[in-house]
């Protein structure tokens, strides 16, 4: 038994060690120019706060937006299924990006064009609790913001 | 993919309205397991991209809070009889 656990030590200390390699690997995620279909973005999706995933983002200087719809209720009722729609109305928008404020962590999804796919997603979002949900979009290197604030009666984070 | 996943593409003047719908319980990491107090792993889809004609047109990444079994609507400009992907 004892032998046992001493295997189940190492393997546990063998597991940490090989996480730390991972975390430094996923530092270089952070370089700014990232292609399309690129590494999944670690460093913004894993930021607990709105500013953190932002600079993840590579996103700065970002400016209020009345070209950008977002479709949502205003109410809901149930905070793991919300549907979403953004329209972004800018000329040239690259990608769109949608946070939630207030969740665990803020940065839902990010979706890149090119070619001829139209500044517009719709989708169905996780909200722990009320609280802004937050677009920016990238339109010619610029970053553009709106906000619209959803109520949530029931969590949809778990807990 | 062991999920199954359903695609719909309408065309309506030279736009293609496309909705994906997929099956996938999109766990957060964040949830507890009532019996064991235990965080239930994280499994969520992380990238998904939408290819027209064989080239890639949307590139999405997610994060953990897309709801379980995630609803997608896009949009691409595209000429009648292109294929998507």
């Amino acid at each position: 038994m004892n032998e046992l656990n001493e295997l189940r030590r190492t393997l546990l200390k063998g597991g940490c060690a090989a996480g730390l390699v991972a975390v430094a690997a996923s530092a270089g995620l952070l370089l700014p120019g990232r292609a399309l279909a690129a590494e999944w973005n670690k460093s913004a999706f894993e930021a607990k706060n709105v500013a953190d995933a932002l600079k993840g983002l590579g996103a700065s200087g970002v400016a209020d937006s009345r070209d950008i719809l977002i479709k949502a209720t205003d109410i809901a009722e149930d905070g793991a299924v919300i549907p979403v729609e953004v329209t972004s109305q800018i000329a040239d928008t690259q990608s769109i990006a949608i946070l939630a404020d207030k969740n665990p962590l803020p940065l839902l999804a990010v979706f890149e064009f090119v070619d001829g796919a139209q500044g517009y997603v719709s989708t169905r979002i996780k909200m722990g609790q009320t609280s802004n949900v937050r677009v920016v979009v990238k339109a010619g290197g610029k970053y553009y913001s709106a906000t619209k604030e959803i109520k949530v009666t029931i969590g949809g984070c778990g807990g | 993919m062991a999920e199954p996943m359903k695609i719909r593409a309408q065309l309506s003047g030279d736009l293609v309205a496309i909705k994906v719908l997929i099956g996938h319980i999109m766990e957060t990491g964040q949830r507890k397991d009532p019996r064991t107090g235990q965080l239930i792993p994280a499994h969520f889809i992380k990238q998904l991209s939408v290819g027209l004609n064989g080239k890639t047109v949307i590139a999405a990444q997610w994060g953990g809070a897309i709801s379980k079994d995630p609803f997608l609507g896009l949009k691409v400009k595209g000429a009648k009889g292109a294929a998507t992907r």
